[in-house]
């Protein structure tokens, strides 16, 4: 762990790389926003983006990059916590599967004399 | 009788870690489950909307927030960097700019929250307006909590530094960790709301 005051020093200097590389990637997402790429396209870049972004923070300013298993450990189990939750919505869509999604809506039937 | 609350400079030997270390940890790790949830919960929601409304959010309000959140994580790593190399008064510097910085955030989400209730869109008007407000009402609640928790270490929280300056460095630093990761919340939330 870094404790003596020139180590720190030291660290103080990543923040700050750290910083600017937040700030430049953070005009970059609202730039390429304003490209209109299609929406997947658009997901995929400002989701890679923000990977980038967080996981810069959590490696320096959360200090990530060095720490005990122990934390490592509880972050892995979260990970996989929060993988299962992001998988619940295509369980949900597993209940459309074999049907068409955007069925006509049944206001017409009803219309009908 | 001497009653000191054990670990809380020295690290434990099982887990080489001072219990508030690891105690923030899994605190987090509870928030990312939270937001998570909700994050999967705007995936679903979207992905059943017949539309999705774009352009509908203050995008430069937007940016300008996503700065001032970034600019109060690097003041607050400064915070806790400065009494590592034992300068308390650019502590309470970086530390008061820090509740500056997150207060300037919570303005620009008043001013923003009120620009749409004065057009009338409320969280009941469409699905989208009811994950943003959620999300971002969550999301404010929580830089709410950090700024009433560095209120605390700049007022009476303080007095800890003179009787033991290690104890109270390492609390500046799991509020470090909290308030990084509401920053790390809001990077992912930004693009998500505003921009897609």
């Amino acid at each position: 762990m870094h404790s003596d005051p020139e180590s720190i020093r030291k660290s103080v200097r990543g923040y700050i790389k750290v910083f600017v590389a937040l700030m430049v990637f953070t005009i970059i997402t609202v730039a390429a926003s304003r490209l209109h790429f299609g929406v997947p396209i658009a997901i995929t870049v400002a989701l890679i983006i923000a990977s980038i972004k967080g996981s810069m923070v959590a490696t320096v300013f959360m200090h990530l990059s060095y720490e005990r298993k122990w934390i490592y450990g509880a972050l892995i189990l979260t990970g996989l916590g929060f993988l299962i939750l992001m998988s619940v919505p295509s369980f949900t869509m597993m209940d459309h599967i074999g049907t068409p999604i955007h069925v006509e809506a049944p206001a017409a039937e009803h219309a009908r004399p | 009788m001497d009653m000191n609350i054990p670990y809380t400079v020295e690290e434990r030997p099982d887990s080489g870690l001072a219990n508030g270390k690891l105690g923030i940890w899994l605190f987090l790790a509870s928030e990312v489950m939270l937001f998570g949830a909700l994050f999967s919960t705007y995936i679903i929601l979207r992905m059943g909307a017949p539309e999705w409304p774009h352009g509908e959010l203050n995008v430069p309000l937007g940016t300008v927030n996503t700065i001032i959140l970034i600019g109060s994580s690097m003041t607050m790593v400064m915070a806790w960097a400065s009494l590592k190399m034992h300068d308390w008064s650019k502590h309470r510097l970086y530390l008061i700019a820090t509740v500056v910085l997150a207060l300037v955030f919570l303005v620009n989400k008043y001013f923003e929250y009120s620009a749409h209730f004065a057009s009338g869109e409320l969280p009941a008007k469409s699905t989208f307006l009811a994950i943003y407000f959620t999300l971002t009402g969550l999301h404010g609640l929580h830089i709410l909590g950090g700024i009433i928790v560095m209120v605390y270490f700049l007022g009476p929280g303080a007095k800890l530094y003179k009787q033991n300056p290690d104890q109270f460095t390492n609390r500046i630093e799991y509020t470090g960790l909290y308030w990084h990761f509401v920053d790390l919340v809001w990077i992912f939330l930004f693009p998500v709301l505003y921009l897609l």
